[in-house]
């Protein structure tokens, strides 16, 4: 019976974890944006992807953003790119392979001219996370009252100009207003309408923007699928070790009565 | 399966376990002893040095910092050249170079790629002071045969015009190292890395 | 071999000559017997007594990934948040020393809490083990001050806003509140001196603290003995040569055994340290991925995961002082646990019902408002639940005098209950 009682503590409180663990997740969830919440479905294992991720970031974004931790020949070596393929393709902000990814602009300067500067994308992955990036750059809407001329559903009134419009092309933001109780109304955003086409078709945008998350994904922890493969060997490893130290454990306790 | 102690048994799994256990150790230990290696900030910061020596008129240097180490690049005259031809071996601790740091390529008598351009670190052999300028032959401090190069003020070595240690008074045992370095054009020169030889 | 040398009169080998010449010098070989292979503990363990051990190991691996982070890390407000991004990047195996630590600060407090657990189940705190509680308690406040000033050097967003709300607390001393946080930070607001003396702090101060405690811990524990799950004290029957009937010696069967259990939490350790080092938020807080920014509180701030019990306290009462006071109160009265408790049978084995369910309200308790001292301070529910979960709290430690002193308990046996090949 005491056993029985220890046992049901035991698996309560445990449940009780799993349980406050899987109510806490959507809570704890990097980001919050609530407007969009596509995944972005990117994969860090997929070099040719990385590569057209680091094409776009250095075309795209690199000219207002640093990744000021990122080393060009780091970067070179994990996506499989010849030093010539990095100094020809990539290189545009720096003279040595072995500089950051770093840029021009002051922050004082830059501060001065959106209102805001432009966060550095070191880490942008792991303190948004991917969904929200994939989502903020998919979610920029024609805004006349802006002085970039657009606004963003992830983040109301972003300074950020829709630096990919030419891309995506122009879309309208449908909102609705929703009861919140107390006689007050939320607008709570809709669904897009786009009004006119960008170079590329939608899912060849979305293409586009996954690629560029899955580089800043891979940016924010160039190590990510190292430490993966090494997990495997050691617990591998421990396997072993655990065995043969129970195996032993098991012939000194024939000892006890 | 008896009950009863096994003692093989025992002392085989108490040795399998041990060095399983001692593999682990030293698996674990490996990261935080390559920890201590220098970092990529480090190399990159320790990366060539590319130095412009166009305008280097004829018996003069420049000084560039490699590595956190001076690193002297020289340009010698016909004259300069001569003169260090024309030092018999055995004036020398180390004439061919046998025991001195350099490049496979520099194992000459000129110590350099090319006779005109003279690179090496200038940090004394003996106890790591910076020898001075005595390009000037006959130097009256040193004595009418001296045929001019670097003099450690220290305690007195003696280099010639190729960075090779003279012999006598100088208590440096090697001559000055040369670091790798190639040309990456006619006047420029990339110190910090070879080509491995052949240049 | 060891009864082959005190048998012969000449030392053998060159080995034991080499003992012997130490132990005339220092007493290595009789504090192997005293610490290892003639302590003795009750043959009945089971698996919540390898937390204490854990705990040990726990405690090594943070104090060697914390000195070689140290080679590296730079305590400036300046530097701090970029030097832990070149331990991640650039230090050759830096991200697996820096995951190890912030892995290790989480499985602290999971061994520790475990361990804690244990003790409460089986009576562990009671005569004659009460200053072995006692400095139990006092390790577990320096590891909390230790997590706590550790969590502000990476400097990122949660860094700063956690040490800002924390060090504010302090404002709740009756007269001496403000002086007191401007003391603590050294500065008007959460600065880079701040950061400079906390880093001390964790680094130096703290860790000898703590080592000092463990080791009084150990050796307190090894004055009384170790209890086991039966709550019967071994020491009382002993056999013809003084080793007691229920005992065997920590070594090799305690070694032995528990080196399994720290292969299979190293597994543990290691899943998490190379699958999920965030561990979805809770180990590596995302909004601490963002530098500090002292003109930007970030939308949603908690504590780290092994702190939002208390936090969950605090915030249940809408005063300062009063939320402070609870919050240390909350902590406090563990100290008192020893004589609290009223009943005389130890473990929960033999125990009534009442200590059983007061034992099972405290640990829903405990977990509920770790739970919601994660969710944001807007839902009311949340706030309610965690009055509720309060109250529950503290009435498990006052109403304990009351609850256990007329305890229907069982029948404690003689001998612990044990079977060949459990």
């Amino acid at each position: 019976m005491p056993v029985l009682v220890m046992k049901s503590i035991r698996l309560s409180a445990l449940a009780a974890t799993c349980l406050a663990m899987l109510g806490a997740v959507p809570a704890l969830a990097a980001g919050g944006g609530s407007a969009m919440s596509d995944h972005a479905g990117n994969d860090v294992g997929n070099v040719a992807s990385l590569q057209r991720g680091a094409r776009n970031f250095v075309n795209y974004c690199l000219g207002c953003h640093s990744a000021q931790y990122v080393r060009y020949n780091r970067l070179a070596q994990d996506l499989q790119i010849s030093e010539q393929q990095l100094i020809d393709n990539l290189m545009f902000a720096a003279e040595k392979p072995t500089e950051t990814m770093r840029i021009s602009m002051r922050p004082a300067d830059a501060e001065r001219w959106f209102g805001v500067a432009p966060p550095d994308l070191s880490l942008i992955a792991r303190s948004k996370g991917v969904d929200y990036v994939y989502n903020f750059l998919r979610g920029f809407y024609v805004d006349p009252s802006r002085a970039t001329g657009v606004n963003n559903v992830m983040l109301q009134n972003a300074a950020m100009p829709h630096v990919l419009w030419e891309l995506q092309g122009e879309q309208q933001a449908v909102f609705e207003d929703v009861n919140v109780g107390e006689g007050m109304t939320q607008k709570v955003f809709k669904e897009f309408q786009a009004t006119s086409p960008g170079q590329l078709s939608p899912e060849e945008y979305d293409q586009f923007v996954r690629d560029t998350v899955n580089f800043l994904d891979y940016v924010a922890e160039p190590m990510q699928l190292e430490r993966q493969r090494l997990g495997i060997g050691v617990l591998a490893f421990l396997l072993v070790f655990g065995i043969l130290a129970y195996l032993l454990k098991q012939e000194i306790w024939k000892d006890v009565k | 399966m008896s009950d009863e102690a096994n003692l093989s048994r025992r002392h085989f799994l108490t040795v399998a376990t041990s060095v399983a256990g001692g593999v682990g150790v030293v698996i674990t230990a490996t990261p935080f002893v390559a920890s201590f290696k220098p970092s990529a900030r480090a190399q990159a910061l320790g990366g060539p040095v590319q130095v412009d020596i166009g305008k280097l008129e004829e018996g003069a240097m420049v000084r560039v910092v490699w590595r956190g180490r001076p690193v002297w690049v020289l340009r010698r005259s016909a004259d300069m050249v001569a003169r260090l031809k024309a030092m018999p071996d055995s004036l020398f601790k180390d004439a061919a170079s046998e025991i001195s740091l350099q490049p496979a390529f520099a194992k000459n008598q000129v110590r350099a790629l090319k006779d005109d351009v003279l690179v090496v670190e200038g940090v004394c052999t003996h106890l790591g002071c910076a020898p001075t300028e005595r390009f000037a032959p006959a130097d009256p401090e040193l004595g009418a045969d001296w045929a001019g190069g670097f003099y450690c003020p220290c305690h007195g070595s003696r280099f010639d015009l190729a960075g090779r240690v003279l012999a006598g008074t100088s208590p440096a045992p090697t001559n000055l190292p040369v670091p790798p370095y190639r040309f990456v054009g006619d006047n420029l020169v990339l110190i910090g890395e070879d080509t491995g030889g052949a240049a | 071999m060891n009864s082959a040398r005190t048998e012969a009169a000449a030392p053998t080998s060159r080995f034991d000559r080499l003992i012997d010449w130490i132990d005339e010098r220092f007493p290595l070989t009789s504090m192997i017997k005293e610490h290892a292979t003639e302590y003795y503990a009750a043959k009945n363990f089971n698996v919540w007594y390898v937390f204490g051990v854990l705990a040990i190991v726990v405690l090594v691996i943070q104090l060697i990934t914390g000195i070689f982070l140290t080679m590296n890390y730079k305590p400036s407000a300046e530097d701090a948040f970029a030097s832990v991004e070149y331990i991640m990047r650039d230090v050759e195996w830096g991200w697996l020393i820096r995951y190890m630590h912030s892995t290790g600060a989480s499985a602290f407090f999971i061994v520790v809490y475990l361990h804690m657990f244990r003790a409460l189940m089986y009576g562990s705190y009671k005569n004659p083990r009460e200053l072995l509680w006692i400095i139990g308690v006092l390790i577990y406040l320096a590891l909390m001050a230790e997590a706590f000033m550790g969590y502000l050097l990476p400097w990122g967003q949660m860094s700063y806003w956690g040490a800002q709300v924390i060090v504010s607390l302090f404002g709740a001393v009756p007269g001496i509140g403000e002086g007191l946080v401007e003391w603590i930070r050294g500065d008007y607001f959460i600065s880079d001196i701040t950061l400079n003396r906390f880093f001390a702090l964790h680094v130096v101060a703290v860790p000898l603290a703590l080592i000092l405690l463990v080791v009084m811990h150990i050796l307190a524990l090894h004055e009384t003995g170790s209890l086991n799950p039966d709550g019967v004290e071994i020491k009382e029957r002993k056999d013809s040569r003084g080793i007691p009937l229920d005992g065997i010696a920590f070594h090799p069967y305690y070694t032995s055994k528990d080196l399994v259990a720290i292969i299979v939490f190293l597994a543990l350790f290691s899943a998490v340290m190379f699958f999920a080092p965030e561990m979805g938020g809770y180990f590596l807080e995302h909004a601490n991925f963002e530098p500090s920014n002292p003109l930007k509180t970030p939308e949603y701030i908690a504590p780290v995961w092994y702190f939002t019990p208390f936090y969950a306290i605090l915030r249940s009462v809408p005063s300062k002082a009063w939320g402070a006071f609870l919050m240390l109160a909350a902590i406090v009265l563990l100290f008192f646990l020893p004589w609290l408790d009223r009943c005389r049978v130890k473990s929960i084995r033999y125990r009534g019902w009442t200590f059983k369910a007061a034992i099972a309200t405290f640990v829903v308790s405990f977990i509920a408002l770790g739970y919601l001292g994660l969710q944001p301070a807007t839902e009311k529910v949340y706030v309610y639940a965690a009055r509720v979960f309060t109250v529950l709290y503290f009435l498990f430690f006052l109403a304990m005098p009351f609850y256990t002193r007329a305890e229907k308990t069982k029948p404690v046996p003689e001998r612990v209950v044990y079977q060949h090949g459990e």
